[in-house]
């Protein structure tokens, strides 16, 4: 069947079980975009308002689904703009298909209108990027596409097809088998000795820890771990990114370690015999000082690409897999070994956690005139029981998020972590609602990053997304400012945005509800309202201007020489 | 210390940057680096020359391993190789009534050396050395009292002995 290559794009995003699509169109795409409009209803399309955003809802599509999310932009500004959103998901291994147009093949070099080398600048923050200079080369390059994002680390992939190869015709063929990449085979089974290994290494520890990341969700590997952890009784933290794979409220979770990390997860890796990290890779905002990081530990290291063995932290015992199949093959092992009946008995240990545990690391004071932010979230997850998908941007806010709404399932977390990418919450918690459509999907955010991507507005309005935006609205760029309150003497270099739109009015030009609110007694009426709302709502709380994120190792240091709050 | 790697590609259009860009992101150092087309023409060889202690040659070779295109990653300097280097050095010559002594003295280095002459003009000479590093450096530290117009390297290339892969 002859097809041009914009009908050949449209035919492999069906074959892929592509329903949507994010993206914003431009003079290279429009070929491609026609289809995408013949199309119809097998294909949707949401517009966003930059191209930043259209990457971002995508990735949290991709984040809330664990399919592959699809972006598709022009030629030019449309490609840098989408820079971010591909940088981003490249940081925390999300699985994109990014498409972009380029200039005609005789163009490519000549400085053209909108002409920007796309492949050369999205290089290193995709897993793999092509430029398809042959439509023949198109079908197979998608599908290559798709089969790269999803498999192995995930991550994103572009795709930059010129304008004249989506419009010239070539035999298709539907897709036959599976992809076959020579130079790319990923190791999914663990090694079945060092599998053994680990488990007798389980079974022998006196103080054994898991410290696990987005490697678990990514794998959709939550179910195994949980099993794991409360077959031997082990203790649990998560990374930033793992956050929901166990659920918060469970006593064997000590909550996440790190910079903004709990005093029981820090001093439990401190103090630990054995760590076990799964799907982690040992990031510098988890660590802290990496020679004094779990000292006493043996480790055993857990994970799907092999170049985040080692790298940061020498481990004893590396295990290179899918970690859902790993944890799969030492479950197996457990049960026929039936190695919770022999390990050591763990008391002492965890009577060690259950002290640390009552400092109450986490604790603030809500008084009777200030808003506390902590109580903003504190009371969101109660009135969502710890149920909603829950997407942030970058600061302050989102520690608290990430320390406070106590996060029951997986995929409902959707954050930057690597990158720290403002103006990610917005648009991320858009993709998540148009996958789920009848789900409650709440952005925290904050007035200086809420400020990245508030064109998105227009997005939720044009597919009546009903996204509840919560802004802890304290007039600065609230965790530099803390860096520089602790750090460097109080002198707060351009941190102070106190100068902001009225966000109430600003959401209603956009034609959502806006809701403010100054009080403590009136934070849960509020959330009530808002959430109850059937449409876009912004939520825009006056909060403590100073107030600061605690625990926090300070950069470079040790886990367990934390500064705790005020009130400890 | 020094290490040879080998790394068989997909001989496609920006393997080579992808390489070399792997190298500069991670602030890992190039010493050499030669590539070419082998076999079927389907795949190319690169062979560089880079430094480090353990952990960072390990990290070279993971994340070389890592891209898409890569087929194959080898240190050589684990085991037994042979390594080649060719070098072109271009010595001038024009030195008035000293020429054809010095003429001489520069075919009888060239000789030593089994190097060869490969260009002549009235002015200078261009020679032509193949070997490892140890020989490219003690040659043309020979020549150098001569005068050398211009030098250029290929960097190194090698292969492990025996039925090593």
């Amino acid at each position: 069947m002859q097809l041009t290559g914009a009908e050949i794009v449209v035919k492999c995003l069906l074959e892929q079980g592509v329903r949507t699509v994010f993206g914003y169109p431009g003079g290279a795409a429009l070929y491609i975009y026609d289809e995408i409009h013949k199309a119809g209803d097998k294909l949707s399309h949401i517009l966003s308002r930059h191209e930043q955003g259209a990457l971002h809802a995508a990735d949290g599509y991709a984040r809330a689904t664990g399919a592959v999310g699809v972006a598709l932009v022009t030629s030019g500004p449309g490609a840098t703009n989408a820079v971010t959103g591909l940088a981003t998901a490249y940081m925390d291994s999300i699985p994109l298909v990014c498409i972009s147009a380029q200039v005609p093949v005789p163009l490519i070099g000549n400085d053209a209108f909108q002409e920007v080398d796309t492949v050369g600048i999205t290089r290193s923050c995709t897993k793999h990027n092509y430029l398809v200079r042959d439509v023949r080369d198109l079908a197979r390059v998608l599908r290559e596409a798709f089969y790269i994002a999803k498999s192995g680390r995930p991550g994103p992939v572009l795709v930059d097809i010129p304008k004249d190869v989506s419009n010239t015709k070539t035999e298709y063929t539907p897709a036959n088998g599976e992809v076959n990449i020579r130079s790319y085979r990923p190791t999914m089974k663990g090694h079945p000795r060092q599998v053994r290994r680990a488990v007798e290494m389980l079974q022998a520890a006196q103080r054994p820890l898991l410290y696990t990341g987005g490697g678990v969700i990514l794998a959709n590997a939550w179910e195994e771990l949980r099993w794991l952890t409360l077959a031997l009784d082990l203790p649990i933290t998560h990374t930033l990114m793992g956050l929901g794979a166990f659920p918060a409220n469970d006593r064997h979770f000590l909550g996440m370690l790190g910079m903004h990390g709990t005093y029981e997860a820090n001093l439990a890796v401190s103090n630990c015999d054995l760590l076990v990290a799964v799907g982690a890779r040992f990031d510098d905002r988890v660590t802290g000082k990496i020679s004094a990081f779990a000292p006493h530990a043996k480790i055993i290291h857990i994970d799907v690409d092999p170049t985040s063995i080692s790298k940061n932290v020498r481990v004893d015992l590396p295990i290179v897999g899918d970690v859902r199949l790993v944890l799969e093959q030492i479950n197996a092992v457990i049960r026929e070994e039936q190695t919770e009946q022999k390990q050591i008995d763990r008391q002492a240990w965890w009577q060690m956690i259950e002290e640390w545990r009552k400092k109450e690391c986490l604790r603030y004071n809500q008084g009777p005139e200030i808003i506390e932010s902590q109580y903003v979230i504190e009371s969101l997850c109660s009135l969502t029981d710890g149920q909603a998908i829950i997407a942030t941007d970058v600061g302050q806010h989102q520690m608290w998020a990430a320390q406070f709404y106590g996060f029951q399932q997986a995929r409902n977390w959707l954050t930057s972590g690597g990158l720290g990418t403002m103006g990610y919450g917005l648009p991320a918690a858009m993709g998540a609602q148009v996958a789920f459509p009848e789900r409650q999907v709440v952005v925290i955010t904050g007035d200086g990053s809420i400020q990245m991507n508030i064109q998105e507005l227009g997005t939720c309005l044009q597919y009546q997304l009903p996204v509840k935006i919560i802004i802890l609205n304290n007039g600065f760029l609230g965790m530099v400012r803390q860096w520089q309150e602790l750090f460097y003497e109080r002198r707060y270099a351009q941190t102070d945005i106190a100068v902001a739109p009225d966000f109430v009015k600003l959401a209603e030009a956009y034609g959502a509800l806006g809701l403010k609110c100054n009080r403590p007694e009136d934070v849960l009426p509020t959330l009530r309202q808002g959430l109850a709302h059937p449409g876009t709502v912004l939520m825009d709380f006056q909060v403590q201007r100073e107030s600061n994120v605690y625990p926090m190792v300070p950069a470079g240091g040790a886990l367990q020489d934390m500064i705790l709050g005020e009130l400890l | 210390m020094k290490h040879i790697i080998s790394v068989l590609v997909e001989n496609e259009a920006g393997v080579l940057s992808r390489v070399s860009g792997l190298f500069s992101a991670r602030g890992f150092n190039i010493e050499s680096l030669s590539v070419a087309p082998v076999g079927d023409k389907q795949s190319s060889r690169i062979t560089l020359v880079t430094g480090g202690d353990g952990p960072i040659i390990e990290q070279i070779l993971k994340q070389l391993n890592k891209l898409i295109p890569v087929i194959q990653v080898v240190n050589l300097s684990d085991g037994p190789h042979v390594g080649r280097e060719l070098m072109l050095i271009k010595v001038t010559t024009d030195r008035g009534a000293n020429d054809k002594s010095a003429r001489e003295e520069i075919m009888q280095i060239v000789s030593i050396f089994r190097a060869q002459v490969v260009d002549a003009t009235p002015t200078s000479l261009i020679i032509e050395v193949t070997g490892d590093n140890d020989k490219l450096h003690a040659c043309l530290a020979m020549l150098e009292p001569y005068g050398i117009a211009d030098v250029v390297r290929t960097g190194q290339v090698a292969l492990a002995r025996g039925n090593r892969k």
